[in-house]
């Protein structure tokens, strides 16, 4: 504790005794808080004002053996407030490790999204908080085919980035080898399955788009499938597909489905935190996603995607409580 | 969030209702509650969420975690009283028949 600290400390102390007034309690308040910041201990403080007291007085002998009592009982909230401190530095050290891990996460989901011939695509992927536990990616297959996956691993933060990581590697590797959309997700579920906790598991929908055919072939472990638009009807269909989710059983198996785009036909492709927006109180009812989408359905595919974020987050009063990540592919 | 958790018991049968909402925030307290009574020696347990207002895919893994739990410790395991939402969320998710669910005559 520094000189000038104890003399000022004397200062105040003297002024409040002579005066009395308010406004020394409020330099002693002021004091306070920069006794907090230079980590004085409760027991250093104790200390600190019976030295104080003898200087400003003569202190009566029992005055003083008092204070010795104060602070051996102040010794067990210094411990306290040192431990406080520890855990202070700890958790700053915890925070800045979730913000790398943030940080390299993000760098697992696609940094751009591509442009293919005769197809316009708009994505919005925002975590809850920090670390997503949803997962997308585009991957161009030889020739006139790129794949596309959108999948939502259970829970959220350290374990789910964790998972996707995993997932991304296998997603990568796999689609080296190019499989159908029903073997891409059979092979996914076991290295999943073999990797992951009893209560986790992923959802998934993988696709395979040809931009010479226009055709969407694809399959779906345990994902809402999502929608498709049709221009010409001016209509929003369901997008078939249903099957268990990654991580589950070994031996699960995948069937596979196929859509045919006409121009200006929209997929729509989404996780829960879409489906499981809420709308004030209550929850989102597949009509008001419906009539949310129609709305927006003429602008281009990336505008198309923001103002839906944007409605159902003005829609749950901006609190965002899943992962949300929508795909809007529409044939040009 | 808001979650309730009522548990009715007769000797080692238990049924426990849960209301409110189940997501990666309240699902360690009901987790926690079902796999004490596991533990404890329970030989059936349901659970019935029919007050159950919001779940998401956490609540899903949960229950198939406990259904795993119960099935080694040879417990019966069974969910009921589904809302729609509920439900629907059991079935996208393909778990509605992995899980033995009990619906409005059965339960």
């Amino acid at each position: 504790m520094t000189r000038r600290l104890e003399e000022e400390y004397v200062q105040i102390l003297r002024d409040y005794l002579n005066s009395q007034e308010e406004d020394e309690l409020y330099g002693a308040q002021k004091l306070g808080k920069w006794l907090l910041l230079k980590d004085i201990s409760p027991e250093e403080l104790v200390d600190l004002h019976s030295r104080a007291l003898e200087s400003v007085e003569e202190v009566p002998e029992f005055v003083r053996a008092s204070f010795r009592m104060l602070t051996e009982v102040m010794i067990e909230y210094g411990n306290a407030h040192r431990s406080l401190q520890s855990w202070r530095n700890k958790h700053a050290q915890l925070q800045s490790e979730v913000e790398i891990a943030s940080a390299m996460q993000q760098s697992l989901l696609p940094q751009t999204i591509p442009t293919y011939p005769g197809v316009e695509i708009g994505v919005v992927s925002i975590a809850a908080n920090g670390m997503s536990g949803d997962y997308y990616d585009f991957m161009h297959f030889s020739g006139h085919r790129f794949s596309l996956t959108i999948g939502d691993i259970t829970g959220k933060g350290i374990p789910a980035a964790m998972c996707m990581s995993m997932l991304k590697y296998a997603v990568d590797s796999l689609g080296e080898i190019q499989l159908g959309p029903n073997q891409m997700l059979r092979h996914l579920n076991r290295v999943v399955e073999r990797n992951i906790d009893p209560s986790m598991f992923v959802t998934m929908l993988f696709g395979c788009y040809d931009t010479n055919h226009h055709c969407f072939r694809y399959a779906v472990a345990g994902h809402e499938p999502g929608f498709l638009y049709r221009a010409r009807e001016g209509k929003f269909y369901d997008l078939e597909g249903r099957g268990i989710a990654l991580g589950i059983s070994a031996d699960s198996t995948y069937v596979e489905h196929e859509v045919a785009l006409q121009t200006g036909d929209v997929l729509i492709l989404l996780t829960d935190g879409v489906t499981e927006s809420k709308k004030g109180r209550s929850y989102l009812v597949r009509e008001d996603l419906v009539g949310f989408l129609q709305n927006e359905v003429d602008k281009p595919a990336q505008l198309m995607a923001d103002e839906i974020y944007r409605r159902l987050m003005m829609l749950a009063q901006f609190e965002q409580r899943d992962d949300y990540t929508m795909i809007v592919l529409r044939r040009t | 969030m808001d979650l309730t958790i009522q548990t009715i018991s007769e000797e080692t049968e238990h049924q426990v209702i849960l209301g409110g909402e189940i997501d990666a925030y309240t699902c360690p307290k009901v987790k926690e509650r079902l796999l004490s009574l596991l533990e404890a020696g329970a030989t059936r347990l349901t659970v019935d969420l029919k007050a159950v207002e919001y779940m998401d895919s956490t609540g899903i893994g949960m229950f198939v975690a406990l259904m795993k739990a119960c099935k080694r410790s040879g417990c019966s395991f069974f969910v009921e009283n589904l809302s729609e939402r509920v439900e629907r969320l059991f079935r996208i998710t393909g778990f509605y028949d992995l899980i033995a669910i009990r619906k409005g005559e059965e339960a």
